[in-house]
This record gives structure tokens, sequence and C-alpha cells, in this order.
């Protein structure tokens, strides 16, 4: 780290600190949480853009499914559910799966002609009554079990630490049968796909109610941190609070916060010094050798869909993983909440902003951004007040124009990202 | 009859719907793929310029209601359309004129144009929220319905009605009339072919005396013109809200991806394609069927294929299946 | 990583987002520049001492020397990747110079941008990519005179009557036509501004013998018409022998100039470039 980049992220810490102190340190510390959250989005998309140039417009899906995997590892398990549709629902699951496996074996096997495509769509159309058939009754059971505080299956029950890591599974899984369609014939169809998957994604998770509940939203999370309420009650520290000379509802919170950020930081920590030793390794250096001379690597014989296909699960199951997190922090999981202006275009102007190739800058673009797009609002707030102060209340511009100050934000965004990629093409702290 | 009463159903729910849709979405697609032709990118802004378009369409036909204005029995839309176009217009060019010009003369790669086009999502998205708002907006007046389902009923005696609402006359007229003048423009203008020309090979253009940067400002006018039509036409036949708009960017850009990146016939096509497989999936066929099968075997269920939240996924299904055996797209496009 | 990180595209190739069918020029003259007369002496057009490279790359001309007079053949020839191209390119401004002048017809006209001499009767027709093969013959021709604001419909039948097939194909994509039709249009499309001279890039390349001879038997035709061509060719012996001028091309230098009939009765020109 040169000094440059190191007195920006005292900047941004300062910033943040300036949060504390002007505002409260309770705003300070959610921004830092969500800013670690936000660094290790920006990660996962840099591995991708940054080393291999593969340009991901899904982040919004991939961090659904790492909430989708904290919600199924830690949530308890709704027996009644299980025993009304749960081995159904798995079957029906498994029939979906043969159906798509047999129909890629039959093309794959059948000789070319009319009589291919035929079979196929029979096998298809029949696979997918058959499918329908089995699943359509289970989830009917399912749901019908007391809708309005289960209704699904509920989770397995487990450490929800332990749903951070499925999170990042199911995101892998799926990146790489996104990867597998969408990478590497003469030229990649990435982008599109990855920017349908996402929606897909939330569809399924708006509308599968026996899976999370829907729209319904599954709340009360299990937390990897005491509650704040236990803390309240616990003596040692009430005590402790009272030597600090903070109040305990505060305090609690505080400590609350401070504990996950102390997690969330560990596992930044821990990723950034993974990809920079990956990037060292051989391994990294083929990755930028693929990346900067194409045709020279696959000349070498190097395969250069395998790595594309490798990295491209590795940055989603990153995202996978910051999607769980986020959802722990939250305690609860909203599928109407994912939007690809803020979980996928966002994390996009974090990556180009701290700078495309390097790890620290996403890492700085993943607090900075993170900071702009909370603080925005209250700084655009106050600039309204000053520009209508002339105007008399009431009068319908300035109320409109004082309404409209949440729509500042992304108007900012795009003008910082505009800002960088014309005057600091590389981002803040660019590739060495 | 009751194969009259089916044929009617299915036309009134899925073929004229479809054939709306389809047209709103050939238009949008049109203008992405022009703008991937001339300018080599994928413009991510293209919905919100939609939004945009639309929304000064709105405010000029707010204004002309209030002062009495009216072109009843069509819509008063129509007549705030062409000042929509206009300021749509001027807004692209402004953008180009700031944002884009700067990486044409770099000689910068597309994908940095396509990560530009973000910038200026985010700020169009912005921009039209701060002014009109995020909330949904109708703006359709005049007639509702060219033939209203009771007047058809009464007509062809039949059980089953038949319903075309003004604005899905509308859409198709303007759309045929539209995608009719863009097509003799590119055919049989010295401007247009100059745009073909620089779509197929730029330097050669240059060669010829073709100057880019007058092709690129009447590209983005074009674009400008379709984004509007295609806004005011899917807002008046549905309604308009903004994130809905920046929502039609995967069906448009998969209509552009399925009919080939480049080909405006590929657009009108891919539009079509993707809205009749949206709107027939997601129909529940209970109706129609009950028409056609014997009393008995009536189906219980709605005979639905998707759910209408999975309307993304044909969408999505259909390009891939499109790409995988013909990564050209139906008809090729610039991207062979 | 190249330079400019504005052309940093970190190796993607995601059809979906970009085209990658632009512009291939790096370097070519930016607007703004002017002519300026000089005396009105030496050759018609002339490529005097050109120094130069693509970007911000080495030099790949070193003082290098091109030029035909009014109403003759000039021909290029030279080992691959001599710079044979890159000197036409920079005559033609589609290079930026970094020594040497550009001279047309007693006009400077280095800082001259390509289109403008398209403007001041200058035509070319690029080794590669040469037609516009997604419009019909007739609308490649069409374009070729895109700067014309008088009838075209007269030059066209000329440029019909050089080359007879195109009449019968005018209204077929150009890229469906054989590799001699193909440099056919090409020809005709750069004709079409009626210049004053026309620079080819290897013409007859990848064409049968047979094409070649009727290209080259074309090219004198139309040098008869008073238009200055300026040449680049492979086929080296069959270029000079039509040549008024010849200049042999070696790393981007001047090896040999002299008129064609005296360089291939050079008996070093002969060993080196001519196989004996
Ligand atoms: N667009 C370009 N960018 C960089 N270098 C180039 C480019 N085109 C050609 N060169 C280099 O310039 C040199 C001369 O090439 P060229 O002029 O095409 O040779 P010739 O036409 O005589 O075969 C070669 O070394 C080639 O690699
Ligand atoms: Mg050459």
């Amino acid at each position: 780290m040169t000094r440059r980049d190191a007195s920006l992220f005292v900047i941004v810490a300062a910033l943040i600190a300036g949060t504390g102190v002007l505002q409260s340190w309770n705003s300070a510390l959610a921004i830092v949480n969500m800013g670690l959250i936000s660094a290790i989005m920006a990660l996962g998309v840099n591995m991708q853009w940054g080393y291999a140039g593969l340009f991901n417009i899904g982040v919004m899906g991939f961090v659904a499914l790492g909430g989708l995997g904290a919600v199924i590892t830690a949530m308890p398990p709704v027996e009644p559910a299980w025993a009304a549709g749960g081995p159904r629902v798995l079957s029906a699951l498994a029939l979906g799966v043969g159906t798509i496996a047999g129909a890629v074996m039959l093309w794959r096997r059948m000789r070319k002609g009319p009589l291919r495509p035929a079979v196929l769509t029979v096998w298809l159309v029949a696979g997918f009554f058959l499918y329908r058939a089995v699943f359509d009754p289970a989830v009917q059971a399912i749901e019908a079990i007391d809708p309005a505080a289960t209704g699904y299956l509920g989770g397995l029950g487990l450490p929800v630490m332990l749903g951070w890591a499925v999170g990042g599974l199911l995101a892998a899984g799926a990146a790489w049968l996104i990867g597998k369609t969408a990478l590497g014939l003469r030229a990649d169809y990435l982008a599109i796909a990855t920017l349908g998957i996402a929606e897909i994604i939330i569809a399924i998770l708006k509308n599968e109610d026996w899976l999370s509940r829907g729209v319904k939203n599954v709340i009360g999370l299990p937390r990897p941190v005491p509650y704040e309420v236990d803390l309240q009650e616990s003596a040692e520290f009430l005590a402790q609070a009272e030597q600090l000379g903070l109040d305990p509802v505060i305090a609690s919170t505080l400590f609350v916060k401070l504990c996950y950020a102390g997690i969330f930081a560990v596992i930044l920590l821990a990723l950034i010094w993974l990809s920079e030793t990956a990037l060292k390794s051989p391994w990294g250096r083929m990755m930028r050798a693929i990346r900067d001379n194409e045709t020279a690597a696959e000349a070498m014989g190097k395969n250069v869909k395998a790595r594309h296909l490798q990295i491209f699960i590795l940055g989603s199951a990153v995202c996978g993983l910051a999607g769980a997190m986020m959802t722990t922090l939250d305690g609860q999981f909203i599928p109407s909440a994912y939007q690809p202006l803020r979980f996928t275009f966002l994390v996009w102007v974090m990556v180009i902003v701290g700078g495309s190739g390097n790890n620290l800058g996403a890492v700085l673009g993943g607090f900075l951004i993170w900071f702009f797009w909370v603080q925005v609002e209250p700084l655009g707030a106050f600039l309204m007040e000053v520009v209508t102060s002339g105007m008399t209340d009431g009068s319908p511009l300035k109320t409109h124009l004082l309404d409209s100050v949440a729509h500042m934000r992304l108007l900012t965004m795009g003008v910082i990202l505009l800002l960088v990629l014309r005057f600091s093409p590389r981002g803040l702290i660019p590739e060495r | 009859m009751d194969f009259l009463n089916a044929f009617v159903a299915l036309a009134n729910f899925v073929l004229i719907p479809a054939t709306a849709y389809g047209a709103q979405l050939a238009l949008g697609a049109l203008g992405v793929t022009l703008i991937y032709g001339i300018l080599r990118f994928s413009n991510f802004a293209h919905g919100d310029t939609m939004a945009f378009g639309t929304m000064v369409t709105i405010l000029f036909t707010w204004w002309f209601q209030s002062m009495g204005l009216s072109l009843d029995p069509l819509p008063t839309a129509l007549a705030a359309l062409p000042f929509g176009i206009v300021v749509t217009a001027l807004l692209l060019l402004g953008t180009d004129r700031i944002v884009y010009r700067f990486y044409r003369e770099q000689k910068a790669k597309p994908v940095i144009l396509v990560i530009v086009s973000m910038g200026v999502m985010f700020i169009l998205n912005g921009l039209v929220r701060f002014i009109i708002g995020p909330d949904e907006q109708r703006f359709a007046d005049g007639e509702r319905f060219l033939i209203s389902a009771r007047d058809f009923k009464e007509i062809t005696g039949l059980e089953e009605g038949l319903a075309i609402r003004t604005t899905q006359g509308i859409t198709i007229i303007t759309a045929v009339i539209v995608v009719a003048l863009l097509f003799w423009f590119l055919k049989s203008t010295r401007t247009g072919k100059s745009m073909r020309a620089f779509s197929d090979n730029e330097d050669l253009a240059l060669l010829s005396g073709i100057n880019p940067e007058r092709v690129v400002a009447i590209t983005w006018v074009i674009v400008a013109a379709l984004a509007t039509i295609a806004g005011v036409l899917y807002g008046l036949d549905k309604s308009f809200k903004p994130f809905t708009y920046f929502q039609l960017l995967l069906p448009i850009f998969a209509a552009a991806i399925v009919g080939g990146l480049g080909s405006p016939l590929g657009a009108i096509a891919g539009g079509f394609l993707i809205a009749f497989s949206e709107v027939s999936v997601t129909y529940a066929y209970k109706k129609v069927l009950g028409y056609l099968l014997p009393e008995n075997m009536e189906p219980e269920g709605l005979v639905q294929l998707l759910s209408t939240d999975y309307k993304f996924a044909v969408s999505f299904v259909i390009l891939i299946i499109v790409l995988l055996f013909r990564p050209t797209g139906l008809f090729r496009g610039k991207t062979a | 990583m190249s330079g400019n990180p504005y052309q940093d595209d970190r190796g993607n190739k995601d059809r979906t987002i970009t085209n990658t069918g632009g512009s291939e020029w790096t370097g070519a003259v930016r607007s703004g520049g002017r002519a300026e007369r000089v005396n009105g002496d030496g050759p018609f057009l002339i490529g005097d001492g050109m120094t130069g490279g693509y970007g911000t790359g080495a030099n790949i001309l070193q003082d290098c020397t091109i030029s035909v007079e009014r109403g003759e053949i000039a021909v290029i020839v030279g080992p691959n990747g001599a710079g044979k191209s890159t000197a036409m390119k920079a005559v033609f401004g589609m290079l930026t110079l970094r020594g040497g002048a550009v001279r047309l017809n007693g006009e400077d006209i280095t800082r001259l941008t390509p289109q403008a001499r398209v403007a001041r009767g200058m035509a070319f027709v690029p080794q590669t990519n040469n037609i516009f093969t997604s419009m019909t013959v007739e609308e490649n021709l069409e374009m070729g005179a895109f700067l014309r604001r008088d009838d075209i419909s007269a030059t066209i039948a000329e440029v019909y009557d050089l080359f007879p097939v195109l009449r019968d194909k005018r209204r077929q994509p150009a890229g469906e036509l054989s590799g001699g039709q193909r440099q056919q249009v090409a020809v005709g499309r750069a004709l079409m501004t009626r210049p004053g001279v026309l620079m080819l890039d290897e013409p007859t390349a990848g064409v049968s013998p047979i094409v070649m001879d009727e290209l080259f038997d074309r090219i004198i035709e139309v040098a008869r018409t008073g238009i200055s061509i300026l040449m680049v060719e492979q086929n080296a012996r069959q270029a000079l022998e039509i040549a008024d001028k010849g200049f042999v091309l070696v790393q981007g230098a001047n090896a040999y100039t002299d008129t064609g009939k005296a360089l291939l009765a050079d008996p070093d020109v002969r060993r080196t470039f001519l196989g004996g």
C-alpha cells in the first residue's frame, strides 16, 4: 500500500468518524458494518471484472441467494410443514432436475434430424407436467400450515454462520450453471445471462412461499452475536456500561454492532489475504496473462474457458457470502428489497470508483460509496433547505423539491461514476 | 360456436395484448439495436431514456389538459408526444456532447462505454424520480375502447367478448408507421444509407467522407424518438412507473439479442417473439379450454404454465435457447 | 494493459453488450488542421520524408518518401511487414506523422483529416475490409460518392462499364460476391468521387491469376483517364512492368527508387525482391 492509498483510507475513516461525532456512533457503526459487507461484494465483482474482464450484472441474484442460504440453514425447521409436503417437494425438484438432465442426455445421444427436437419437446413437456403434478399439491400443503407465521419448510436450525458458507455455495452453484452456458463460445453472453438470472432468482424468492415465505418475508433470523435485550439484563454488561458512562440501551446496540464489525472485518481481511495470495500464485499470474492477451494464453495451451468459469464461480460465491452476512445483520430476509440499482449497479460503482483490478481499491470503493449512499440523503436535504429557503413555505415547488430529496442519491451515484470514469479511469487506487 | 368463443377468448387475452406489447418491445429494441450498431455498445440507460421521454410527454399532456386542449377521442398524450421526442432528443444530444463524445475521441473500448452508460442510467433514473416521483401515473384519456366487450357480444352474439382498447389500436398503428418510416429512412435516404455504412464498416465510411459525428447525432435523435414513442405507448397501454421502465431493459435487451444485435429486422422479430411467449406462457387457459373440451373434462385449475411473476423467466429462457443454437441471433446481427 | 486506460477492456468479449466491429485506426489525424499552399513544383502527390508509427509505439516509417506524378502509376513493393500499408495510411492521414510532410498538388495537407483529403480528390482502397459487406453493390458505389451533391448516375455507369460484372450484381449484397468481384467493388467505390489520385493497397490480394491480369488491365485503363495511381503490390514483377515509378521499401525506409523498368533491370533488386 502506498502512502497515497493509505491516506485515502484515512480520509474514508475520517468521514465515518465524522458521522459518529456529528450524527451518532450508532449510525457510524451501521455504515461500517454495511461498508464491510459492501467491500466484500465489491471484492467478488472485482475478481470477475478486474481479473478476468467478466461482466456480471446479476450481482443482486447472488446476494439474494446468499440470503436464502442463511435462511434455510439457520431458521428452525417447521416440522408440520415437512410432514405435510417436505419429501414430496424434494422429489418434485429431483424430478425437475432429472427432466433437464435427461433432455441434455437425449440431445447428446440422439442423432441429428427432425426426430431429435420432436422427442425432446415431448420429453420436456411431459416432464414439466409430471413435475407440476407432484409439486403443486405439496406446495399447497406446506403453505397451508399456519400461513401467517410459517407456511414454509423452515430451515435446518443450524448455526447461522454455517449459513454464510451455504449462501456462498448456493451462489457458486448458480454461477456454475450460468457460466457453463454463457461463457466461452467464440464470445460470451454473460452480461445478459446474469441480468436475466438475477431477475429470475428474485422472482423465485418472491413467489415460492414454501421455500422462504415469499413476500411474507422471513424475520427473526438467529444471530451469531448476543441480543441487546439480553445484554441489558446482564449485570456484568450493565456494570461495564456504567464504567464507560454509557446509557445501557445505547451501549448494548453499540456492542452488538461492534461484534458484527469484528466478525465481518475478520472475514474481509481473510478474503483480501486469500485473493492477494491467489493472485501472486502461478494461478493468478495465469489469470492475468489470459486477461491481457487471451490469444497468446490460448496458444500456450491454457484452457481459457475453464479459468473464466472458475473465477466467475469464485466471485459469485463471495457475493453470496456477503449476501448471507447482510441478511444475518438485518435479521430478516425481504425478497422485495432486492433492487438492481442498489445490489448490482451500486456494487459496480464501488468497483470502478475504487479501482478495477485492485482488491484494496474495491474495499475502499465499498466503504466510500456506501458512505455516500447513506449520507447523500441528509446532505441533499440540507442542500435543498438552503436552496428553497428563499421560497415561500408551502409553495408547490418547494414541497416538491423537499419531497424529492430521496432521489438525489441515484443522481449522485451517476455523477460520481461518470466523474471517476472520465478523470480517473483507473479508479482511486489503480491496479499496480 | 364453442370453437369461435375459444378463439375470441384467446384473441382477447393473448393475441391482442401480446401484439401491442410486442410492438412496444420492438420499438424499444430498435433503439437498443441502433445504438449497438452505430455506437457499438449496449446502452443500459435505454429503459430510463424511455422513462424520461414518457415523463416529458406526460408533463406536456397535463399542461395541455389544464389548458383544455384535447384530441378526443384520441388520448391527449399523442399531441404531447412530439414535444416529448424533441426534449428527449435534446437530452440525448446533450449527453452525447458532455459524456459519450470524449470516449469516442479516446477510441475507448465498447465495454468502457457500457460502464459509462451505467452512470447515465443512474442519473436519468434519479432525474425522472426527482421530477415526477417514483409512483405510478396514468395519463390515458379519450375514448377507452375501439370495440368494447359488450358491443362485440351484441354484434356477434357470441358468449365471449372481444375488447380492443384504443391504446392497443394506437400502439399497433403507430408502431407500423414508425417502423415503416424507419426502414424507408435506412433503405432509401442518403443519410440512412450512411448510417448503415457506418455500422457496417466504420473506417471505410470515414474514407468515403461520411462524417461520424453527424451519423452519431442522427442516431441519438432517432433513438430518442423510438424510445419516447415506445415508452409513451407502453405507458398509455399499461401505466407509467419509473421502476417498471427500468425493468423493461431485460425484455428489450432479450428482444434485441434474440433478433440479432445490430439488425433492425431482428429487433422487431425479437420483440414479438418475446412478447408472445411471455403472454402465452403466463396466461391461464382455463377459459379457452373450457370452451374446447367436453363438459366432463373441463380443467379444475387455472391451467397456467407459469405465474405472471415469472414472465422475465420466459424472455430469459427463450434468449438462452436461441443463443445456444444460433449464437448470432435469428437475423444474423453485427455480432458474428 | 495498454497505455490508454479508456482502451483497456480487460479482455472482455461479451457480445451481448459490446460490438467489436468498430474502427481499427488508432492514430488518425484529428480535425482542426488546415492545408497550406507551398510552391507549385514537385510531384502531384508526395509523402516526403515520412517518419511515424502507430499510437505511441515505435517508428515504423523511417524517413520514407513515396510520390506519384499526375496521370502516372507508381508502385510500392517490398517484403511483408516492410511498412508498405503503413506508408499508404500515412499518406492518407490515417496515421499521425512525427516527421515529414504530405503534399498534394502544391499544398501541404499533412494536418488534414482523411475525410478532408477525400474532399480534395484523394481516394483510398485499403488492403482489408474495403467494402460495405451488408450493402448492395450499388449502395457501395453511392457511399463512395457520399461527398458529391451532383448527379452521380453517370459515374456509376462509368464504373459499370469498367467492371461490367458489377452491373449484373448491383442489387446483391457486396459481401456475397467472389474475391475478385469484391475488389472491383472496392475500386469502384473509390472511383466514385472522381478522384485525382487513387491509392490501392494490394488490390490483387487473394484473387486468381486470370482475375489479377484483368484487374491490372482495368487499373491501367483508369490511369489512362488521367487519374494518378499509387499502388502497393505483392506481385512485384507484374506491377513494376506497368509502373512509371517504383519504390522498394525495406523496414520502413526507401531501399531503391527508380522507374519501373530500371528497377526490373537492377540485378540487386531482381535478386532480393523478384526472385532472380
Ligand atoms: N494497427 C497497427 N498497430 C500497430 N502496429 C502495426 C499496425 N499495423 C501494422 N503494424 C506493424 O507495422 C509494421 C508494418 O506493417 P505493414 O505496414 O502492414 O506492412 P506491409 O503492408 O508492408 O506488409 C509491421 O511490423 C506491423 O506489425
Ligand atoms: Mg500491407
